[in-house]
């Protein structure tokens, strides 16, 4: 029979992800997933109680909350976009391009973490943290931008006028919608971060959610919980290109605050604080090497083995959760009614900054892995799933299609796969971002042992180990690449 | 078998058919023609949509094909036949081919001539090789009446009489639409000339010259 000739074989794509599956199998035992508090369920039903009746008192100020997470995101977006447009217009610099990835590598909680020691709380510490990564991303994506578009009128005027006049009458104005977007979307993230940093003591909204919730006052936490969701949600109706100089000329003045910068403090920072102590205490370089051992085999190691452990099982779960749920916002799937229900719920879920998803879940179960993971892959399943089920809107089928579960695994699954593929390897970065990130909250990532060496006053500790977790950051973003070229995928800059 | 009376359809405001009445018996060969534009492709999308009300089993050639660019010629195919196996079964074949469905694909490529494209994808195939397997599929899904939209169009003039024949011998009623007018006139016993959304031509074959047909087309 003719069949006997040929074998079926299975493509790349089909490979690699089951190996990505096997890896997150494998990672599984070795990983903490203990429920450890005395009664999840009474305390997920107090959480749920306070959504009945949301309220804010007892909240000093909300409203100042909120205008501090939006100055601190306006200026900061601000700032990162203003200084990342320069950057990009010498991007093809090698060494523009590997400061920027550093810089990207590290996040935004860290820099707060790094700025609040030379700055203290002064308004700048906020905004650095903020502007720095962003600058850096905003860099990379404008300048993608700028390769990308096309350059017909470059071509004639280039040659006899000056560099600043041909860009700005041939390039930037094709260019300036697909900034516009881009920025806009960051702004966005911008408000998410600034809300989280809170956390870590600046007086945005994160400050307000950290005490409602270690106050056990759910109902405030409802309160500023869907406040942010509404801010989210309207974003476009309130940011518009002819308010933003206002809201800019005002924001400075909402985050000033009484602190001031000590020029002894940012000295010290450089001069002393981060300088390894063997060498600032003039030791041999035997101490120094056994000061770094030390370091890299009881806090590097177990940092970066846990958040390894944890970014990989992350990664897989999110895949699987937006692959079911992207049919949920799909108009091959449900109706009018069900779609708008599907997109609520991905909205909210993907507006909560996985930060406050698992500090929430955190309360909930107790420190371990599980409500880490659980947060990584609700919120970023969300935004895969928002997106993938998007693009299959716009998938032309023929007349006589089938419906059900043939329908999502023969016409819809194998046309989407690739893209699918191409998001979550892109994302796959940020996990592993956010996942050492989760470790202030006390789950044992390489953010852990940084915000321990913070804490004991050992920035030299903690600067190395941020290093160790920037470099780690690259490594994984260049492998994501180097995957994604092997298997074909694109990506597009909205996906971020 | 199936009946139009009066019908119209428009797209986004612009007309697509006006006032078409038609009655197709079960057993016929039907063509439609006429220029692109005429009303063709909507009247071959009103009848699948009328057909497909009262629940008859309708293969369907679209004349984008409808495949799916990332899976084999193989499983291509075989979705023709989704409708009569579990789920579970057409999971299970789209993971790991199956030896019964390899065996019906394989027939069915060979009568078509591709069948040494079976585990290929389809986005390496050629336009001519696509459209083979938009109507291999349809030869595996089967049934009473086919719908096919300028089936041979990416087909050389010996391909095409090949699988014309295939299709008038596999399917007992079809409605092709169809721009070769020598085609129309060799294969089908009555012909439909559309223009401007209207039948301006309905008779049986026999009744028919190719320079009257071609008129249609303003030649």
């Amino acid at each position: 029979m003719a069949s006997n000739l040929y074998i079926y074989r299975h493509s790349q794509r089909w490979y690699v992800s089951w190996l990505f599956v096997f890896i997150a199998i494998a990672c599984i035992p070795f990983a903490d997933l203990n429920i450890s508090t005395y009664d999840p369920l009474a305390e997920i039903g107090r959480l749920f109680s306070g959504l009945l009746q949301p309220s804010f008192s007892g909240i000093a100020d909300p409203f100042d909350a909120i205008l501090q997470t939006i100055s601190f995101a306006l200026l900061g977006v601000a700032l990162g976009s203003l200084t990342g447009f320069f950057l990009a217009l010498i991007f093809h610099l090698r060494i523009v391009q590997i400061f920027c990835a550093l810089l990207r590598s590290v996040h935004e909680l860290f820099w707060a973490l790094i700025f609040l020691q030379i700055f203290g709380l002064h308004p700048i510490t906020g905004l650095l943290a903020l502007a720095t990564p962003y600058a850096a991303t905003f860099a990379k994506v404008y300048a993608e931008i700028i390769e990308e578009g096309d350059h017909p009128a470059y071509e004639v005027i280039h040659k006899h006028s000056g560099f600043i006049s041909t860009f700005f009458y041939a390039r930037l104005p094709d260019l300036w919608p697909h900034f516009v977007t881009y920025t806009s979307y960051r702004l966005e993230c911008g408000l998410r971060s600034s809300a989280v940093l809170g956390f870590v003591g600046l007086p945005t909204l994160g400050f307000y959610l950290n005490t409602a919730f270690l106050e056990g006052e759910y109902s405030q936490v409802w309160a500023l919980l869907i406040f942010f969701y509404i801010l989210i949600a309207s974003i476009r109706y309130w940011v518009r290109p002819k308010l933003l100089p206002i809201y800019l000329l005002i924001a400075p003045f909402i985050i000033a605050n009484n602190s001031t910068i000590s020029f002894n403090n940012v000295t010290r920072f450089f001069t002393q604080d981060i300088i390894p102590s063997p060498v600032r205490n003039g030791e041999s370089p035997t101490v120094l090497l056994q000061w770094f051992s030390d370091l890299f085999l009881n806090e590097a190691l177990p940092g970066i083995i846990n958040t390894l452990l944890l970014t990989q099982a992350a990664l897989v779960m999110t895949g699987i959760v937006a692959l079911l749920w992207l049919p949920f916002i799909s108009n091959l799937f449900f109706k009018r009614f069900g779609r708008t229900v599907g997109h609520g719920f991905l909205v909210v879920v993907r507006s909560t900054p996985e930060y406050i998803l698992a500090f929430i879940l955190l309360t909930l179960w107790g420190p371990s892995m599980l409500p880490a993971a659980v947060a990584l892959t609700l919120h970023n399943g969300a935004i895969i799933a928002h997106l993938m089920g998007r693009y299959s809107n716009d998938i032309a089928l023929r007349q006589d299609k089938c419906s059900g579960l043939n329908l999502y695994f023969f016409e819809v699954l194998p046309r989407i796969y690739g893209q699918f593929l191409a998001f979550l390897f892109y994302r796959w970065e940020i996990i592993m971002r956010e996942t050492a990130i989760l470790g202030i909250l006390g789950i044992a990532t390489l953010g852990f042992y940084i915000d321990s060496a913070i804490s004991d006053i050992r920035l030299d500790k903690a600067m190395i180990l941020i290093t160790i977790t920037a470099i780690l950051n690259v490594c994984v973003d260049s492998l994501s690449r180097y995957i994604r070229s092997k298997l074909k995928l694109k990506t597009t800059v909205e996906c971020t | 078998m199936i009946k139009l009376n009066a019908a119209s359809v428009s797209y986004k405001g612009k007309t697509a058919l006006s006032n078409i009445t038609l009655d197709i018996q079960a057993g016929q060969k039907l063509a439609l023609v006429g220029h692109s534009g005429s009303g063709k492709s909507s009247l071959l999308k009103l009848l699948y949509d009328k057909q497909e009300q009262s629940a008859k089993n309708t293969a369907l050639i679209p004349q984008e094909y409808g495949l799916v660019q990332n899976l084999s010629v193989f499983h291509n195919v075989y979705m023709g036949q989704l409708g009569r196996h579990p789920a579970w079964y057409n999971l299970l074949n789209l993971i790991k081919p199956l030896a019964k469905p390899i065996a019906q694909v394989s027939d069915i490529l060979q009568s078509v001539k591709i069948s040494d494209k079976l585990f290929e994808p389809v986005a390496q195939l050629s336009g001519g090789q696509q459209q083979r397997t938009a109507i291999a599929r349809a030869l595996m899904h089967s049934g009473d009446i086919l719908l096919a939209d300028e089936p041979v169009s990416s087909l050389d003039e010996s391909q095409s009489q090949l699988v014309m024949k295939l299709l008038c011998s596999q399917f007992e009623t079809i409605i092709f639409s169809l721009h070769d007018v020598d085609l129309a006139l060799k294969f089908c016993d009555r012909v439909i000339g559309l223009d401007h959304g209207q039948v301006i031509i309905n008779a049986n074959t026999e009744s028919l010259n190719r320079t009257e047909l071609l008129k249609l087309y303003g030649k």
